[in-house]
């Protein structure tokens, strides 16, 4: 059904993914549309993956993103961007963060990480702009920033304006002081800056189909 | 957490499966809820201990939390208790017995499968449970169903006198949908009526109750074929048509948009007369139901012809790219889906397993490193963060089944060893709330019969795996008032473990568990062997001055790397040919000293002493929160 947007947020338990993934669906609810968000959660908090689903429309049904059908994949952690990979559409966009985490079974060498995750999802065709959100929330002064520089990066290329998102996104801290507020404001338009300059050095950016 | 003022009624809600429950938990007017911690149904009881006018509870194990919502009932006020799956198989003794007294007030299981094993040992369908014991089953299909179906739940459940249980799966649980959400409506206890030809089940008092149980049935069989829990959405494609329940039907609403459905929100028992009619206003009629086929075999065991395993999974989740294929070869199609093609789905690409690891300085870390280093030993595993030991780099966990099982299987590797095992070391590993949930018999039956088992009591003061919820080891209730806290070394020594047998010590000390752990397990005696420092992931956890490596000290020997703290990176690998012609493999390694918590672990196996306290934290590199 094309008009359900399909919104899949990945990365690694201990990321906020699924806060980053609820403030998306509150910024769709204040919208007026019909919202579904899922994850599994179980051992989410032991650093294992962790993906979640938010689709939005007039009506949504079934809550799970079938695979080749996410429009936007917004991804915290470069590797976990290409274990996604094949959950989005063929024209959809991925927006990720170039940061690692090596898990344990790396550091022990029973795997690798990949060389270049960004390459060969570009390469298996995927139009993807990337960006290194950690050194921007770091940058600010706090690594934990990074979540809301992820909500700056997915706003311009979202069905909605990018105002409702931040304000969404600032509502989250509202009773924790202006100086929080300001910290995050500056995060949230840090994102959507690096997202603009990836779009255009790294190819020409398309809205998603609304 | 203390009581909070609950959103007014007619608000539109974004609530999780678990939250929709709870609101209508409290809306109905329920006195008593009660539950032990499981993943995916943990958070009901969470949140129902924020709202107000209602006692709330963690109770020790799910038996007991039934135990004591079945008590409330019999005292004629509403009662709930929520558990996960395997939590039924638990509290099922009860259970079976409840059903023949029936209830006063309304009494509500909701139950929650891990349908997908998200976090489970099995993934049974709990559904069978109502078969069983002859009680209904509702099953919600999303988190609006999940409030409405709720609150019917108890209305059901005093019409009838039954006990209810509402079908949760992990896709109900965890989804958050919008629900718009009611008044509460506060219930008048009934007090409790002695009659002990009801609530005495002896045998004479139980079998008068039996064919009261069975007519209750034909009863609610007769409810299911007019409630409007069970309706039909009449389909303009008539070519196939589904009977479904639970979140199945979402994914035919969308993969089937045109279809005929029928779908069962009181699934059983069953409404044959209805399921009757609608199969013959369709060409296929498939059965959808998520995990055992069920409805199918005792639709199929009227005479009515359906389909439904022999195309689709009995394992795992069903959504709508699951049935479209099936469907889609049923029909003798290629697409099944008309209007467009589907996306050009590619397939994934190969990335490295990212498995749930220990937390960086969990206290575990130190017993893992420690149970890897001996040799000839059988480690008799549990449920817990703990079953984590079983993977990489410790490789210490033999066997893991079920809540408390370590104990029993520990007794029965040590009575029932053959010859080549006749000098194994047998150890049980068990963490605190699993323990007092059912671990503590089994130790008392490894006493009372003279077992040879050294066990490992891991205090870590939390049901960690579930996210640190309170139990009667932390002092604190469920809304972290305070609480009396048991005490492990008496409890085992009550149980008739000696004293000299029992020993308290800090898992970040190397040498003295190390030591502990061998002489204990020489010992042909019952031992327990408790480690007493807390889970990093309470709030009661403060970190200590996080540690750096000098890499110029370096060697690359990588025993810090065997404690499987996730702190710990590796910045470059060799090898080298020793003098023996064996070769090593070396890795050299940097401590993330932002995440590192000081607790000191992996300083102790460092050979060159390269590990030291970071005068300045360095910013972290990777987006994580701590």
């Amino acid at each position: 059904m094309t008009d359900i947007t399909n919104i899949l947020v990945v990365g690694v338990g201990g990321q906020g993914i699924m806060t980053a993934t609820e403030i998306l669906a509150e910024a769709a609810i204040a919208l007026g549309h019909d919202v579904k968000k899922t994850e599994v959660a179980g051992m989410a908090q032991r650093g294992g993956v962790v993906s979640s689903h938010l689709r939005f429309g007039p009506k949504v049904l079934s809550p799970q993103i079938a695979p080749g059908e996410a429009d936007v994949l917004l991804a915290f952690e470069a590797a976990e961007g290409m274990r996604w990979r094949h959950m989005m559409r063929p024209n959809a966009l991925a927006l990720i963060n170039t940061g690692n985490l090596t898990p344990p079974v790396v550091e022990l060498g029973l795997f690798e990480y990949p060389v270049d995750p960004i390459g060969e999802m570009r390469n298996s065709g995927a139009r993807v702009y990337s960006f290194d959100a950690s050194a921007i929330a770091n940058e600010l002064g706090n690594i934990r920033l990074g979540n809301t520089v992820m909500l700056g990066a997915i706003a311009d290329h979202l069905s909605f304006s990018a105002e409702v998102l931040e304000r969404c996104v600032l509502q989250r801290f509202a009773k924790k002081g202006e100086k929080l507020i300001e910290m995050n404001r500056k995060a949230f338009a840090a994102g959507r800056k690096a997202a603009a300059d990836a779009a255009k050095t790294q190819g020409a950016a398309e809205p998603v189909p609304a | 957490m203390a009581a909070v003022m609950p959103a007014p009624a007619q608000s539109r809600l974004l609530m999780s499966g678990n939250e929709a429950v709870s609101r209508a938990v409290w809306e109905s007017g329920v006195k008593v809820a009660a539950a032990y911690p499981g993943t995916p149904a943990t958070e009901m009881l969470e949140v129902i201990a924020t709202y107000p006018d209602l006692y709330a509870e963690w109770a020790v194990n799910e038996k007991t939390s039934l135990e004591i919502a079945f008590g409330a009932a019999m005292a004629g006020s509403r009662a709930f208790c929520a558990m996960k799956h395997v939590g039924l198989n638990v509290a099922s003794d009860a259970l079976m017995t409840l059903t023949l007294t029936g209830v006063a007030g309304g009494l509500v299981i909701a139950v929650a499968d891990d349908v997908g094993l998200s976090s489970s040992q099995n993934e049974q369908d709990s559904r069978f449970w109502g078969r069983f014991a002859h009680v209904p089953i509702l099953e919600p299909a999303d988190s609006q169903e999940a409030y409405e179906q709720t609150k019917l739940a108890f209305e059901l459940s005093e019409r009838f006198q039954t006990v209810v249980i509402l079908r949760m799966t992990t896709r109900i649980c965890h989804v958050k949908g919008l629900v718009t959400v009611g008044e509460r409506v506060p219930h008048v206890a009934a007090g409790f009526k002695k009659d002990s030809a009801r609530w005495v089940m002896v045998p004479g008092a139980a079998q008068k109750r039996i064919p009261l149980m069975f007519q209750r049935e034909d009863d609610l069989r007769a409810e299911a074929e007019i409630t409007a829990l069970n309706f039909v959405d009449s389909g303009s494609d008539r070519r196939v048509g589904f009977i479904t329940s639970g979140p199945a039907y979402m994914h035919i609403k969308e993969a089937y948009p045109q279809a005929p459905v029928l779908k069962l929100g009181l699934s059983y028992p069953a409404p044959f007369e209805k399921i009757r009619a609608f199969a013959v206003t369709v060409e296929h009629c498939v059965v959808v139901e998520e995990v055992e086929p069920l409805l199918e075999t005792e639709i199929k065991a009227q005479g009515i012809k359906v389909i439904g395993k022999e195309i689709l999974p009995r394992q795992g989740e069903l959504a709508p790219h699951v049935l479209k294929p099936a469907i889609g070869r049923l029909l003798g199609e290629e697409v099944a889906e008309p209007e467009k093609k589907p996306a050009r789905a590619i397939a994934p690409l190969p990335v490295f397993p990212r498995p749930p690891t220990m937390c960086v300085a969990c206290p575990h870390l130190g017993v893992y490193y420690t149970l890897a280093q001996l040799r000839n030993i059988t480690i008799s595993g549990d449920i817990g963060c703990y079953t984590l030991g079983f993977g990489h780099p410790w490789n210490a966990l033999d066997a893991c089944i079920s809540m408390g099982a370590s104990m029993g299987m520990a007794l029965g590797l040590d009575k029932g060893r053959g010859e080549s095992d006749k000098d194994k070391k047998i150890v049980a590993v068990i963490g605190d709330s699993t323990f007092m949930h059912m671990g503590m018999q089994g130790l008392l039956d490894i006493v009372y019969n003279k077992g040879n088992v050294t066990v490992l009591l891991l205090d870590n003061r939390a049901v960690g795996m579930t996210g640190g919820q309170d139990n009667p080891g932390t002092g604190r209730d469920i809304h972290g008032d305070p609480a009396p806290r048991v005490d492990f070394a008496a409890i085992v020594k009550a149980l008739g473990v000696k004293e000299e047998r029992v020993h308290v010590v800090n898992p970040y000390e190397l040498p003295t568990l190390f030591k502990t752990v061998r002489e204990e397990t020489k010992i042909p005696e019952p031992s327990v062997i408790i480690t007493n420092q807390p889970c990093v992931l309470v709030d009661h956890y403060h970190g200590l001055k996080p540690f750096t490596v000098i890499d110029d000290k370096c060697t690359g020997c990588g025993n810090c790397l065997d404690t499987g703290c996730p702190a710990i990176h590796v910045t470059k690998r060799d090898s080298v040919v020793k003098p023996s012609g064996k070769t090593v493999d070396l890795a050299w390694v940097r401590i993330e000293s932002s995440v590192c918590t000081g607790c000191g672990l992996c300083v102790q196996p460092c050979a060159p002493d390269a590990i030291v306290h970071a005068d300045k934290v360095i910013q972290i590199k990777a987006l994580q929160r701590h």
